[in-house]
C-alpha cells in the first residue's frame, strides 16, 4: 500500500473515532439534572445524594419548556432552567436530612408534582427538634368541613374595628395563640357577650386579625401566593386560576359516580373570597391544609417546601381576601 | 459548441484542483467527521432541537446552503462532497485515494432494472416528508435517520456496484438531480468523435488512474446534469482529456426535456410538498401543525392522505387538464413529461422562497449550536449565549416575492419552449404555474 493511502486511512479512522469518542466522553463527564414536565418524567435524576458541609455542584438543563429550580426550606433565589441550556448552582447543607427540590416555574397542570429529593448524609452538631404542627396538637380535623354558622353581611373594616376595640378588653382573644388556634367565626362568638352589632363584631374580629399580621408578612405572603398558588387559586383568590379549568376537567370525569357532584366540586381550587369557608377556618387549619395538602383534591403538600414562617405569612395573606387590611 | 459556454477546466489551477485527490479527500474527511458528529449530537445531545447541533446544522445550516446556493448554482455540487456514500465506497474500492493494485471482491451486483429509476427516491423523500414535523425538530430521530442512511449506503455498496444508494435511494438526491438541470455548471465531453473512437471507455469502467463512474453514467453520453454527481473520476481516467467542466446559462438542460414519468412525478412531489409545508409549517393553522406532528394519530393519517392526494392526485390532475388539446400534438406521455419540466424551475423557486423563511428566522440558532453543540453547557467559540433573533426580516418578503415571480417567469419560458417541441399551446401550463405561484405567495406572505 502506498504511503499516502496509509496516511489517508489513518486520518479517516482517527477523525471518525474522535468524532464518536470525544462527544461521548465529554457527555459522560457532564452529569446533568434534566428537568422535564411531570407528565414526561419530571426531574431526572430525582434523588441526589450529598454530604453535610460538602458543596454540591449541580448542572441543570430542561428537556422541554422553561422550568425553575429551588430547594425547599432553604434561603435561595430560584434558578431558571432553560431548554437546551445549562444552569449551574452550588449548594451546601449544614444539616443532614432529606431536602425537597422543586420546579418554580409554572410548566403545566402537574407542575407541583415536579419534585425531587436531595439526601444529605452526615452528622450535624445539634439534632433538630421537630414539633408537631399546630392542627395536630389541637386535634383539628383538616379534612372536615369548616363552615361558619354566621357570616358577615358586609365587608368588615379593620379600621372601624380598631376604634371599637379600644373600648373593649380583648386580652383573652387578641393574642397570637388565640389567633392561630381559632377561626374568625370563633372570635366572633367570643364577642357575643358584648353589646356590639353584628357588623361591629365582625369589624372587631377583622381588626384582631389585622393586629396579628404585619405588613412584611403580607408582602411575603403575597409573593409566595403569586409564585406558588395563584396559578390554581387565581390572582384574586377566587379559585379561578389559569389551571383551574384543567383541574376541574379532571374532576368532571368523576361526575359518573354516585357522588359525582360532590367529587367534582372538590376538584376546583378553593375560593378564598368565599366567606363561608374562610371565616370558619382557623390559621391552624389553613396551615395544616398547606402543609399536608390532599383533602381529596389536587392540592399539593407544601410541608417540605415552605418554612413554618412562610406558611404563617401565606395564611395571613389568605385572610386579606376577606378582610380589607390597610396597606 | 451550442450556446455560450465557458470551459472552467481550461484553467490549469481549476483543473488540477478538481483532479487532485488530496483536496477532495480533505473535504471528504471534514464532511464525514461533521456528519458523524451530527449523528452523535442527535443521539446523546439535548432533546431540545433548537440547541442541538444535529437539528441546527442539518435542517437549518446545511439545508440553507443546499437549497439556496449548492443546487441553484452548482447543481449536484453537494453530491460531490456528500459523506454518506464514502465509507461504503472506500470499502468497495479497497482504497481511499487512487485505485489499488488488488481490487477487493465484493458482489458488485447491478441494480435490478425494475429499480433503475427514481421511484424509490420519490418514495424515500415522501417518507421523510410525511414525518418531517417530527424529524426536523427531534434530535434523536434526526440522529437515527442520518445513521440509517449511512448504514444503508454502506450496505448497498457491499452488494451492488457503484453508488447504488446515491443513484437510486437517497431522498435528497432525487430532487438535487432534478433541479440540477437548472444549474449553470455542467460536466460534459468536449468532442463526440474522440469518445466514439475510444475502445476501453475507462471513464465508465475505470483504470489505474481512477474509478469508473460511480453514478453509473456513461460520460460520453451525458447531455443533462441529472445523474452526474460531479465526482471528477471521469476527468481523471479519460486518456484523451476529453471531459470538461463548463459554466453555461441557467437551465440549459431544460431545452431538452426529459420524457420520464418518474422525473415528472418528482416535480409534482417537490411542488406539492413546498406548498404543503408553507401552509402547515409556516401558516397560522395550529390544527394542521398538530396533525402533522402527532404521528400515528387519526389526524395524522388524514394529513398523510391529504398530502398524498395533493401530490399524486390534485396537482397532476389539474396539470393533465392543461394538456388535453390533442390536435396534431405529440403522444400524451411525451406531452405530460416534457411540459412538466416547466415545474422544475418553479419548484426550485418555491423551495427557495419557503426555505428563506425558516432559515432567516432560525439562523441565529447556529451561533449557540456552534459553541454548545450538545447542550452540555460548553462555550467553545464564546457564542453559546447569543439569543435567538430572526434575521433580515425586512428583506424576507421582497426576497420571497422576487423568487416566486422570478420562478414563474422562468417556468413560463420553459413551458413555452417545451410546448413548442410537443406542439401544444403553452398557455394552460402557464396558467397552472400562475395559479400555483399565487397560492404559494398567499401562503408565504
Amino acid at each position: 500500500m502506498k504511503r499516502s493511502e496509509l496516511i489517508a486511512r489513518v486520518l479517516i479512522l482517527a477523525g471518525s473515532l474522535l468524532a464518536v469518542g470525544v462527544p461521548i466522553y465529554l457527555w459522560s463527564q457532564t452529569p446533568l439534572v434534566h428537568a422535564q414536565m411531570s407528565e414526561d418524567g419530571g426531574w431526572s435524576p430525582d434523588v441526589i445524594k450529598a454530604d453535610v458541609g460538602e458543596p454540591l455542584h449541580l448542572k441543570l438543563t430542561s428537556d422541554d419548556v422553561v422550568h425553575g429550580f429551588a430547594v425547599g426550606q432553604m434561603d435561595m433565589e430560584s434558578l431558571t432552567v432553560a431548554p437546551g441550556k445549562v444552569t449551574e448552582i452550588t449548594l451546601t447543607f449544614d444539616k443532614p436530612g432529606i431536602y425537597t427540590f422543586y420546579c418554580t416555574r409554572w410548566c403545566g397542570v402537574n407542575h407541583w408534582r415536579m419534585r425531587g429529593a436531595i439526601e444529605v448524609s452526615g452528622s450535624s452538631a445539634q439534632p433538630d427538634v421537630v414539633s408537631v404542627p399546630l392542627y395536630v396538637s389541637l386535634n383539628l380535623d383538616i379534612d372536615a368541613p369548616h363552615e361558619a354558622l354566621v357570616l358577615p353581611e358586609a365587608p368588615s373594616s379593620p379600621m372601624r374595628g380598631q376604634e371599637l376595640a379600644k373600648t373593649l378588653d380583648l386580652a383573652a382573644i387578641n393574642n397570637t395563640d388565640f389567633y392561630r388556634s381559632n377561626s374568625p367565626y370563633q372570635a366572633y362568638v367570643q364577642l357575643s357577650s358584648t353589646s356590639l352589632t353584628d357588623i361591629q363584631k365582625w369589624d372587631v374580629v377583622s381588626s384582631i386579625w389585622q393586629s396579628n399580621t404585619t405588613p412584611e408578612q403580607l408582602a411575603n405572603g403575597e409573593q409566595l401566593y403569586r409564585q406558588n398558588c395563584a396559578a390554581c387559586h387565581g390572582e384574586n383568590g377566587a379559585g379561578d386560576g389559569a389551571f383551574a379549568d384543567d383541574i376541574a376537567a379532571a374532576g368532571d370525569a368523576s361526575m359518573e359516580s354516585m357522588t359525582g357532584a360532590m367529587e367534582s366540586m372538590m376538584q376546583t381550587p378553593a375560593d378564598f373570597t368565599d366567606p363561608k369557608r374562610m371565616v370558619g377556618a382557623s390559621p391552624a387549619i389553613l396551615q395544616g391544609k398547606i402543609l399536608r395538602g390532599g383533602m381529596g383534591t389536587g392540592m399539593p403538600m407544601w410541608g417540605s417546601i415552605f418554612t413554618e414562617e412562610q406558611i404563617w405569612d401565606l395564611v395571613a395573606y389568605l385572610y386579606s381576601f376577606q378582610f380589607e387590611y390597610e396597606n | 459548441m451550442l450556446m455560450s459556454r465557458v470551459e472552467l477546466t481550461r484553467s490549469r489551477w481549476i483543473k488540477s484542483l478538481l483532479i487532485n485527490r488530496y483536496p477532495q479527500l480533505a473535504v471528504f474527511i471534514m464532511m464525514l467527521v461533521g456528519y458523524i458528529f451530527a449523528i452523535l449530537a442527535g443521539l446523546i445531545g439535548t432533546p431540545v432541537g433548537s440547541h442541538n447541533f444535529s437539528i441546527v446544522f442539518v435542517w437549518i445550516a446545511w439545508w440553507a446552503i443546499l437549497i439556496l446556493i449548492a443546487v441553484p448554482f452548482f447543481g449536484r455540487g453537494w453530491c460531490a462532497v456528500c459523506p454518506i456514500p464514502l465509507p461504503g465506497e472506500w470499502l468497495q474500492r479497497g482504497a481511499v485515494l487512487a485505485p489499488p493494485d488488488k481490487k477487493p471482491k465484493w458482489l458488485n451486483l447491478r441494480v435490478p432494472k425494475m429499480f433503475r429509476n427514481i421511484w424509490l427516491q420519490n418514495i424515500s423523500f415522501l417518507l421523510l416528508a410525511l414525518f418531517s414535523s417530527v424529524l426536523l425538530t427531534t434530535p434523536n430521530i434526526t440522529g437515527i435517520v442520518l445513521a440509517a442512511m449511512l448504514f444503508a449506503a454502506i450496505g448497498l455498496s457491499t452488494v451492488f456496484e457503484r453508488r447504488a444508494f446515491c443513484r437510486y435511494l437517497c431522498p435528497v438526491g432525487g430532487f438535487i438531480g432534478l433541479y440540477s438541470q437548472t444549474s449553470p455548471i455542467e460536466l460534459r465531453i468536449k468532442d463526440k468523435q474522440t469518445c466514439a473512437a475510444c475502445k476501453d471507455k475507462p471513464c465508465y469502467h475505470g483504470s489505474a488512474a481512477g474509478y469508473g463512474c460511480p453514478w453509473d453514467v456513461f460520460p460520453g453520453g451525458l447531455t443533462k446534469n441529472t445523474y452526474c454527481g460531479l465526482c471528477m473520476e471521469c476527468i481523471r481516467t479519460c486518456p484523451y482529456d476529453n471531459i470538461a467542466v463548463n459554466m453555461r446559462p441557467f437551465s440549459a438542460d431544460l431545452a431538452k426535456p426529459s420524457t420520464r414519468m418518474d422525473e415528472a412525478f418528482k416535480a409534482f412531489i417537490m411542488l406539492g410538498s413546498a406548498m404543503i409545508y408553507a401552509g402547515v409549517l409556516l401558516g397560522p393553522w395550529g390544527i394542521l401543525k398538530d396533525a402533522a406532528y402527532n404521528v400515528g394519530t387519526g389526524a395524522w393519517f388524514i394529513y398523510a392522505l391529504v398530502f398524498l392526494t395533493i401530490i399524486f392526485g390534485i396537482l397532476p390532475g389539474f396539470f393533465l387538464l392543461s394538456l388535453l388539446n390533442k390536435t396534431n400534438a405529440a403522444p400524451f406521455k411525451q406531452r405530460f413529461t416534457s411540459l412538466s419540466t416547466a415545474l422544475i424551475p418553479l419548484g426550485l423557486m418555491f423551495w427557495v422562497a419557503f426555505s428563506l423563511s425558516f432559515v432567516l428566522t432560525n439562523a441565529s440558532y447556529i451561533f449557540a449550536a456552534l459553541s454548545d453543540p450538545l447542550g452540555l453547557g460548553w462555550n467553545v467559540f464564546g457564542t453559546a449565549n447569543i439569543a435567538w433573533q430572526p434575521m433580515l426580516i425586512s428583506v424576507l418578503a421582497p426576497a420571497q416575492t422576487l423568487a416566486l415571480v422570478g420562478g414563474l417567469i422562468w417556468s413560463a419560458r420553459t413551458a413555452q419552449k417545451a410546448a413548442h417541441e410537443v406542439r401544444v399551446s403553452s398557455l394552460p401550463v402557464i396558467v397552472y404555474c400562475f395559479v400555483t405561484t399565487s397560492i404559494m405567495l398567499w401562503l408565504l406572505l
